[in-house]
């Protein structure tokens, strides 16, 4: 076993409203520059839908990720390395400006300098890369609350395999249903980012997990950028250097959680510490697809065991990290109650940012076949646990996202977060739950939970006191109860030991010279 | 000192030291400008049909160029039967011509696509016009001074010889026609702008990729486990 830790980010879907507040936070911090306007190391989008870049999900045409080969061995996507070196010249499965969009901004200067007309004047909109004028045609959320449409909610690659009679279930609310997926760089544990980099510029810092880019070590080979199946790695046109998501590293560092996170406005961001061992990683990654989200999860280690313990210390952790990993919320929500998934587990690169399935919208009216929340009298129980298809985001659409094609998982997390939802509703007088006082008739107990509600949380797994826990992390979270970050301890930090003017572009006094085009 | 001592005994050596020595001082103090540049993100169907013909096509006659200076004897071992003499010319100029193709659609690519100029340097023309001469006068030699994989190796290889033994010898250049000492000229030239260019990428080409492991765990802490790799600058 040999430890490492690692800074790992939840995202509480039921929560995001889509504001993008996250991805501004982003933008005017790092990537408000020239070359990377068209970046956004934090995005979100409307799901289904094609995303941004368009169609990153679709791996036989980006190549991202790895793959398992016939003898059971993990082999990177994109190439071999002899392969990789040969394509240097020009990447075939590169994405190519378009398929992110061509940034613009408007020619705010012509509203003071034209000249006396009869007509008001008008700030055109210019390309940010040409200077041109230019009819924008498409953004990085230019598809925001369009789900509906036939060009991106039918596009979705996480649609296929998709049942054919779920499918038309959601094409028949398709212009009400949608949900939002806020995405930064995974800071995967299997990096094929990492690996697709002939130049091995890109690399995972050992003591949280953080992938950079040596900005001095990397040559412009834009491997990166087709590895990662999250197209999380982008081509910075103007410098020639590939940028990403840095975790807001030095905001970690400092005792901030990352502006996305700090920003958010639903709150639906976590962040602590998971304890990983990485001697599992490339076994638990040639694991077969319906093994992998199991793999993965295993790999995370329980900080409370003594053994965990130790071979952390051995491997340099400290007390400080030990304990912010005992308190991870990420922790709680992946490992002690299943209810938050990687995304996309089948890419293999082990993914570390996680995500709580959506269980809104529910239906609110009964209509058909479709359920709600509010059993009517006399209804059984807990139909609507047996019902989830009819929710309004079918729990097949959520495996292929979250799990695999796996219903299991997605299925245990949404009915955790039915039975705990019941159960809160009920405790409220005149509370909607329908389980308890004013449900299904059975004799509510002391504190207005019927034992209809109670064995509903058993057949769970929930004990009331986890779903207490359960509901305050959800929903009344305080700022430290949502981001438990470790002591990053800067003065035993490599810069105290080696000359940081020597170690310059690695660690220490970073970038002295603006960042400007070679020759 | 006569005009050719001054081309073919001085000036390679400049050329050479400022190659080297700004190569290594940029690659040392200003990592960050050492880039490929590519331009693929903004432009990528020209660049197919430019960048593949172009980066083979002079990739591999280096390589022909190389055997040819360094090791003449196999090159005339090699041509002996006229046969072989025959193919390996033929291949030269037609892995030229291809080069040239490449070169010309990059040029205009260059000069058509509206993204593409927005990130266009004046540096770039000078690096693709000196290449362009060199093309151009390489397939006037093999058009016009036919079998130079026959007659280089003696005359050139034996000038190259004595670059490389610091006992210049221009006086082996000066009878060759214009165009190949044109053809030799503008090589110096080259060495000497690499520096100062996007050329430099070429000594960037990442052979160590062959042979490393797929992940890299950097420490930035002390005492880094046995696995971790600690950062060098420049890497
Ligand atoms: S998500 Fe991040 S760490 Fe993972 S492969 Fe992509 S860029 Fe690399
Ligand atoms: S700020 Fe939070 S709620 Fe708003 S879009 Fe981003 S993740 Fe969602």
């Amino acid at each position: 076993m040999r430890v490492r830790a690692q800074m790992s980010m939840l995202f509480h879907l039921d929560k995001c409203i889509g504001c993008h507040t996250c991805s501004v936070a982003c933008k005017n911090l790092w990537t408000d520059r020239k070359g990377a306007e068209y970046m956004w190391w934090n995005n979100v989008e409307t799901r289904p839908g094609t995303g941004y870049p368009t169609g990153w999900e679709d791996q036989t045409h980006y190549k991202g990720g790895w793959r398992r080969d016939r003898n059971g061995r993990l082999r990177l996507t994109l190439h071999s390395r002899g392969g990789g070196l040969a394509k240097a010249f020009y990447n075939p499965v590169l994405p190519e400006l378009d398929d992110y969009y061509d940034p613009f901004t408007f020619a705010y200067g012509d509203l003071f300098s034209s000249p006396l007309s009869d007509q008001q004047p008008t700030a055109r909109p210019v390309s940010q890369i040409t200077g041109q004028p230019m009819e924008p045609a498409s953004g990085p959320n230019w598809d925001d609350d369009l789900s509906g449409s036939d060009v991106y909610a039918a596009n979705d690659p996480s649609l296929d395999g998709v049942d054919d009679a779920v499918r038309a279930q959601m094409e028949e609310i398709e212009r009400v249903v949608f949900n939002y997926l806020p995405r930064i760089c995974n800071h995967c544990l299997n990096p094929s980012c990492v690996a697709a980099c002939p130049s091995g510029a890109i690399y995972k810092r050992s003591e949280d997990g953080v992938v950079l880019v040596n900005e001095d070590a990397c040559r412009g080979w834009r491997m990166c950028v087709s590895g990662c199946p999250y197209k999380k790695v982008y081509y910075n046109w103007t410098t020639g250097k590939s940028e990403k998501c840095i975790l807001c590293f030095p905001r970690l560092e400092t005792g901030q959680a990352p502006a996305c996170a700090h920003s958010c406005v639903g709150r639906i961001r976590y962040m602590g510490v998971l304890l990983y061992d990485a001697d599992a990683i490339e076994a638990a990654a040639s694991r077969p697809d319906d093994e992998l989200l199991d793999a993965q999860l295993d790999t995370i280690l329980d900080p409370t065991d003594p053994r965990v313990e130790q071979a952390a210390r051995l491997a340099g952790i400290d007390d400080g990290w030990l304990d912010a990993a005992r308190r991870s919320p990420i922790y709680r929500f992946v490992k002690d109650w299943g209810l938050a998934l990687p995304l996309h587990p089948e890419y293999r690169t082990m993914a570390m940012m996680f995500y709580v399935p959506p269980l809104s919208p529910l239906m609110s009216a009964v209509e058909a076949n479709l359920t709600r929340l509010e059993v009517p009298d006399g209804a059984g129980p807990f139909e609507i646990l047996d019902d989830l298809d009819l929710a309004r985001l079918p729990v097949d659409y959520l495996a292929n996202l979250f799990s695999v094609g796996d219903r299991a998982p997605i299925e245990h997390a949404l009915r955790t977060m039915l039975a705990v939802r019941t159960y809160k509703r009920e405790q409220v007088p005149g509370g909607a739950g329908g389980n308890g006082a004013g449900g299904n008739g059975a004799e509510p107990g002391a504190d207005g939970v019927g034992p209809a509600t109670l064995a509903m949380l058993e057949s769970v797994g929930l004990t009331p006191e986890r779903a207490e826990e359960i509901y305050r992390l959800t929903t009344t979270p305080t700022m430290d109860d949502r981001f438990v970050l470790p002591p990053y301890h800067r003065e035993l930090a490599i810069e105290e030991v080696n000359d940081p003017l020597s170690a310059k572009g690695s660690t220490g006094f970073g970038a002295i010279t603006g960042p400007r085009r070679g020759s | 000192m006569t005009t050719n001592d001054l081309l073919f005994g001085a000036i390679p050596y400049a050329a050479v030291v400022l190659a080297v020595v700004v190569t290594v001082v940029r690659w040392r103090r200003a990592a960050f400008t050492v880039s490929s540049l590519s331009s693929q993100l903004l432009e990528s169907r020209l660049l197919y049909w430019g960048s593949v013909p172009f980066h083979w096509g002079l990739s591999l006659i280096l390589v022909g160029h190389l055997v040819g200076l360094l090791i003449p004897q196999g090159l005339e071992a090699w041509n002996g039967a006229p046969v072989r003499l025959y193919v390996a010319e033929a291949t030269g100029l037609a892995l030229a011509l291809w080069a040239g193709f490449g070169l010309v659609v990059l040029v205009y690519r260059r000069l058509s696509n509206a993204r593409i100029r927005a990130v266009t340097t004046p540096m770039d023309l000078v690096v693709l016009a000196i290449i362009g001469v060199q093309i151009l006068s390489g397939v006037w030699i093999a058009v016009a001074h036919r079998w130079g994989s026959a007659w280089g190796p003696g005359v050139l290889g034996a000038y190259v010889r004595s670059l490389f033994a610091l006992q210049p010898e221009p006086g082996y250049v000066a009878p060759l026609p214009f165009m190949v000492k044109v053809h030799v000229l503008a090589f110096f030239v080259f060495l000497a702008v690499f520096p100062f260019s996007r050329l430099v990428h070429i000594v960037t080409l990442p052979l160590q990729y062959l042979a490393r492991p797929w992940q890299k765990v950097v420490a930035d802490r002390y005492p880094p486990h046995p696995s971790y790799v600690t950062p060098r600058r420049g890497r």
